[in-house]
């Protein structure tokens, strides 16, 4: 009966299809003209107005990535340990004895720059919700943000709320906030703030769940919050620049609950563990619409949906309303007929209610019913493989030819090395981060055994021996200066992090933050990042199971720095590998990995001094840098290590103070270089760690480095007195106390937050 | 010795707790759904933290409503141990069984770290295996961890040497006179927002909570005859 | 049916740092005029009962049960009947 009823033209006042073609009212939704063409071509018909809010959701970049489809192929996806590549919430990796690690990170950057606390809060419920959908326990949540200068006070107020939103989510739900990063820069992330959220859970292989609808006749089951009118076009949103009318779109925010997500986690979990379910997806972005439709094209069945069946929070809802809410703390099931009833006895178990909303069908058709009307008939391959997909122009910038020219360690070179450390030491990008890891509970699940302020977070598998390292990395400024340069560095230095906690690299998931890709240039650097990330993956063996695209991040027509973030998480075999960069004991001899060149464009200390950045990036030879990897790990596995630390931003310089802070040791070290001292100290060259290691343990460290081609320099020792004392070429240029270094350190957030006393929310 | 671990929906350091009783006692423990209204069972409670129905009012006033509090209470007044760490604090002061309130920190932020904690009162079956005045590392990890009573409850508290537990260092919320935990006149009632099963391997960052528990399975092996 | 309207707030005694916070932000902004700041909660209640003094009772009983912590807080509610 119901195949022959014909779709309804409209429901109420909504525009006539006529209306929708003559007034291009389409276009408000985020459509082209070209693309309402082709979605009349789709239904041989005028589309009505819930029918365009659905194709315009479901070919937003947020949900179709259909401007980065073709450069996204590039990654590598696939390795002998991979379970699940990208296409489901959250890629999974085989980390042995039937178990996998299942992670994936994800922006929120446009949500958290109107509402910075609702919208980070409910950026971690969403993450959180992609990994345990897959059937996985949440274990750990990593963050990755970017603000602008902290001398804004809105700048101040944004961090400030972005991390109390985080903390809330995180908190309430009771999974550790484990690690990540904060980098502040007033040239690329004032308007627009970086809000990247990282889930990483466990589950046993037979557990794995996908977001399928197959069966025929089998029902459509939603579970959790009712839905309401809250972020409407938030897909849509994602994918559109920020500007003065964006605070208008407030109601594109959503609000979190994190209690009810954790017990929409513990009712999945049961469900999962009983075996009762077929098929299971978030309604995250888009909302029914997105969850619906992509698991009735990945299961090929068709759909049928009863829209008054749907909870509703709000009276007189209207199809395209409750097609694109996006309430959070959802879940969309497909169970076998007939057990409904083992569904909803869990439900009632947590107190979270659960309807039927609707069928599998046979074909392809997408149908969706109200007040007995059929409101909405489309073909569902069309909404998912009919997506259209873009290739842009791309061009070479201009900054690119001219920073060719410059040479900022020649600009640099005669700054006094102690003046530069004190001032890069108390800089917020180089300062501790207790400010923001403390206000996270780190702890809870009792599983962390590296706390947040390391290189890379690790947490252990009760049970086993085994733990996993995690840690999100990415340098907007070097992608910015180098595309190429800079993806390759994010991909290794994700991987040199977790290496340094004692684990082998597993695989990322990436977040793609950067401006528009309707700009050539733009849209070179995003061509240009993505080459230089999937070569890393490739000789890194990491490949890239899964992630999130975010384009259009752009204030005023300015675009952030390119901001590939990479989520890396790596595998410990044993607890006792666990290696964290703190300095263990006086006497420990202090050995450096890798070369020093003269690489300062983009660099820490560039950016204190001068205020900006320019020139080439430090360069990264992946070959050179799998070597170094390889060796740290085989030298922590031989038990020779008692520390490792990664030299990054701010050079050798700030990874002995931080080696020594953190440690409470001091450190007596001297080196060789044709370098000027200071270029030295605080070049970023890549492939480089500073390692300390039993006395007895050095010549075993130099033999193994020099098998893998390594140079290995021994350049000091650990000391009870806490000083800092650095010589090159003979020639004392460091010598300071490291409660003075510590004080800088720790001082340089909380110092730069005192202006702010608007903590209310 | 058997403990029970009450779940309120949103409490999430349960199984942190029942791992700590297995990991370092080896004793039986069992989760206790919120509906559940026997406790007789059980020799000892276990109130974990969390945020017992998303503490959405105020912290811990809903699950103290919960059926199973009434059998906490029975078990209490019985004489069992009863501990409430962090969340499971908040409860025991909301229904009455430990006099005071918890209030939002002082400086308005969740805080999370290994902070030292005095013990102020080893005489307890809590802290038994401490010594008196000894500095213990343990985590904390609360928001509304400010404890407050009114000035004649702080002095009942120092009279009857309830004060088990002071902040030493930095007091992280603002509690009065650095209170980190409590017990009741009878001492068979301890609430603290410190977390002991947080640090119960040197891996943690500490193992000295181990001896709370070791501390409370020594008390019963020696009163347990007698009871 | 009656519809109340319950504000709960801290007690005087107690400090209620969220109200200094305030304050303090309130001052930078420019209102120097202002001497205190309390913040509390207010909570709507709509309540079937048949008679006015019925509900008053049963408002006073759920504040002061569940609603407020008699240890740092007070309340006060308006009472109305509505349709």
């Amino acid at each position: 009966m119901r195949s022959e009823q014909t779709v309804v033209e409209r429901v109420g006042l909504e525009p006539t299809p006529e209306m929708i073609r003559e007034q291009k009212l389409y276009r408000e939704m985020g459509l082209t003209d070209a693309e309402y063409d082709q979605v009349c071509g789709h239904l041989n018909r005028l589309p009505n107005w819930t029918e365009v809010g659905i194709y315009s959701v479901m070919w937003s970049e947020h949900c179709s990535y259909k401007n980065s489809k073709p450069l996204l192929k590039k990654f590598p996806t696939e390795g002998p340990r991979v379970l699940q590549g990208p296409g489901e919430g959250a890629g999974v990796i085989d980390i042995g004895d039937g178990q996998a690690v299942v992670f994936k990170i994800e922006s929120h950057n446009h949500p958290s720059a109107i509402e910075p606390f609702q919208g980070a809060a409910t950026g971690v419920g969403g993450i959180i919700r992609d990994v345990f959908s897959m059937g996985a326990r949440p274990v750990a949540l990593l963050n990755s943000l970017r603000f602008g200068d902290l001398r804004n006070p809105r700048v101040r107020y944004l961090f400030e709320q972005v991390v109390a939103g985080i903390a809330h989510y995180g908190n309430c739900i009771g999974i550790p906030t484990v690690g990540g990063e904060v980098v502040f820069d007033g040239d690329s992330y004032e308007g627009n703030p970086l809000v990247n959220a990282m889930c990483v859970g466990i589950l046993n292989h037979d557990e794995l769940q996908k977001g399928v609808a197959i069966g025929v006749g089998n029902p459509v089951i939603y579970v959790g919050a009712s839905t309401g009118r809250d972020g409407i076009h938030g897909a849509t949103f994602a994918s559109e620049e920020l500007n003065e009318s964006s605070e208008e779109k407030r109601p594109a925010v959503q609000v979190g609950d994190p209690f009810m997500e954790k017990l929409l986690l513990e009712a999945c979990l049961e469900m999962v563990q009983k075996g009762i379910l077929i098929g299971i997806q978030d309604m995250g972005a888009a909302g029914l619409t997105c969850s619906s439709a992509e698991m009735a094209q990945k299961g090929e069945h068709g759909l049928e949906m009863n829209l008054d069946l749907v909870p509703q929070r709000e009276e007189g809802m209207t199809p395209y309303e409750i097609m694109l809410s996006e309430s959070q703390e959802r879940m969309l099931l497909v169970v076998e007929a007939g057990r409904e009833d083992e569904i909803k006895a869990i439900c009632d178990k947590w107190g979270l209610q659960s309807a039927v909303v609707g069928r599998v069908t046979e074909g392809n058709r997408y149908r969706l019913f109200h007040q007995g009307k059929l409101v909405a008939d489309i073909p569902v391959n069309t909404l998912v493989d009919d997506a259209p997909v873009y290739v842009r122009e791309e061009r070479v910038p201009q900054y690119y030819e001219e920073n060719a020219k410059r040479r900022p360690e020649e600009e640099l070179a005669d700054i006094d090395p102690l003046a530069a450390l004190t001032k890069v030491m108390s800089s917020v990008n180089i300062g501790s981060k207790r400010w923001v890891y403390e206000q996270y509970d780190h702890m809870v699940r009792t599983s962390t055994a590296v706390r947040p302020g390391s290189d890379a977070a690790v947490v252990v598998i009760r049970g086993t021996e085994k733990g996993l390292a995690m840690s999100t990395d990415g340098n907007g400024r070097y992608v910015y200066l180098d595309p190429v340069q800079g993806g390759r560095i994010a991909v290794a230095e994700s991987a040199r992090n977790v290496v340094c906690s004692g684990a082998e690299p597993l695989g990322i998931t990436d977040c793609l933050n950067f401006g528009s890709p309707e700009k050539p240039e733009v849209y070179w650097q995003i061509s240009k990042a993505i080459d230089g990330m999937a070569e890393a993956c490739r000789v890194l063996e990491t490949p890239v199971v899964g992630g999130n695209v975010s384009l259009y991040n752009e204030t005023k027509g300015n675009p952030i720095y390119p901001t590939p973030v990479v989520g890396m998480v790596g595998l410990v075999q044993k607890r006792e590998h666990i290696t964290t960069q703190a300095f263990k004991e006086d006497g420990d001899v202090i050995l450096l990995l890798g070369d020093t060149y003269a690489e300062l464009g983009g660099s820490e200390l560039q950016h204190v001094v001068t205020g900006q950045i320019s020139g080439r990036p430090p360069a990264c030879d992946l070959q050179k840098e799998l070597a170094v990897q390889q060796t740290v790990l085989a030298a922590i596995r031989s038990g020779w290590v008692k520390s490792a630390h990664d030299v990054s931003e701010g050079g050798i310089a700030v990874a002995l103070a931080e080696s020594c802070i953190c440690g409470n040791r001091g450190a007596a070290v001297s080196l060789e270089t044709d370098l000027a001292p200071v270029v030295h100290l605080f070049s970023e060259s890549q492939s480089r760690v500073i390692l300390s290691v039993k006395a007895d343990a050095v010549a075993d460290v130099m033999k193994l480095a020099e098998a893998k081609g390594v140079a290995c320099r021994q350049i000091g020792t650990v000391t009870e007195k806490e000083e800092l004392i650095i010589h090159i070429n003979g020639e004392q240029v460091i010598q300071q106390d490291v409660a003075y270094l510590s004080k800088q350190w720790e001082e340089a957030i909380p110092c730069a937050m005192k202006a702010s006393s608007t903590s209310t929310n | 010795m058997r403990f029970a671990v009450p779940i309120f929906p949103g409490s999430n350091c349960d199984y942190d707790c029942i791992h700590a009783v297995e990991d370092i006692l080896g004793e039986p423990v069992a989760p206790v759904w919120h509906h559940d209204t026997d406790l007789s069972s059980f020799d000892a409670v276990i109130l974990p933290g969390g945020f017992s129905y998303g503490d959405y009012l105020r912290c811990g006033a809903i699950a103290r409503f919960s059926p199973v509090m009434a059998a906490v209470k029975e078990a209490a007044a019985a004489g069992k141990l009863v501990i409430g760490i962090c969340n499971g604090f908040q409860v025991l002061c909301e229904s009455g069984l430990l006099p005071g309130a918890l209030m939002r920190n002082n400086h308005l932020k969740f805080r999370c770290d290994i902070q030292p904690i005095r013990i102020e009162n080893n005489q307890t079956p809590f802290t038994c295996a401490y010594e008196n005045g000894q500095v213990i590392r343990i985590p904390i990890a609360h928001g509304e961890g400010n404890y407050y009573c009114d000035e004649a409850t702080l002095a009942e508290l120092k009279a009857n040497n309830q004060i088990v537990f002071r902040y030493a260092g930095e007091n992280p919320n603002g509690s009065v006179d650095d209170i980190a935990g409590i017990c009741n006149k009878a001492g068979n009632v301890l609430g603290m927002m410190p977390h002991p099963e947080r640090a119960i391997f040197d891996w943690m960052g500490s193992d000295d909570g181990k001896y709370l528990f070791k501390s409370m399975l020594q008390y019963w092996k020696e009163n347990s005859r007698a009871v | 049916m009656f519809k109340a309207t319950i504000y709960v707030t801290l007690k005087d005694s107690v400090l209620d740092p969220q109200g200094v916070a305030v304050k303090g932000s309130l001052h930078t902004l420019g209102f120097e005029g202002v001497r205190d700041v309390r913040i509390g909660k207010r909570v709507e209640v709509l309540l079937e009962c048949e008679s006015r003094a019925e509900a008053e009772k049963q408002i006073k009983e759920l504040s002061e049960k569940v609603l407020s912590n008699p240890v740092i807080e007070n309340f006060t509610f308006e009472l109305e009947e509505v349709a």
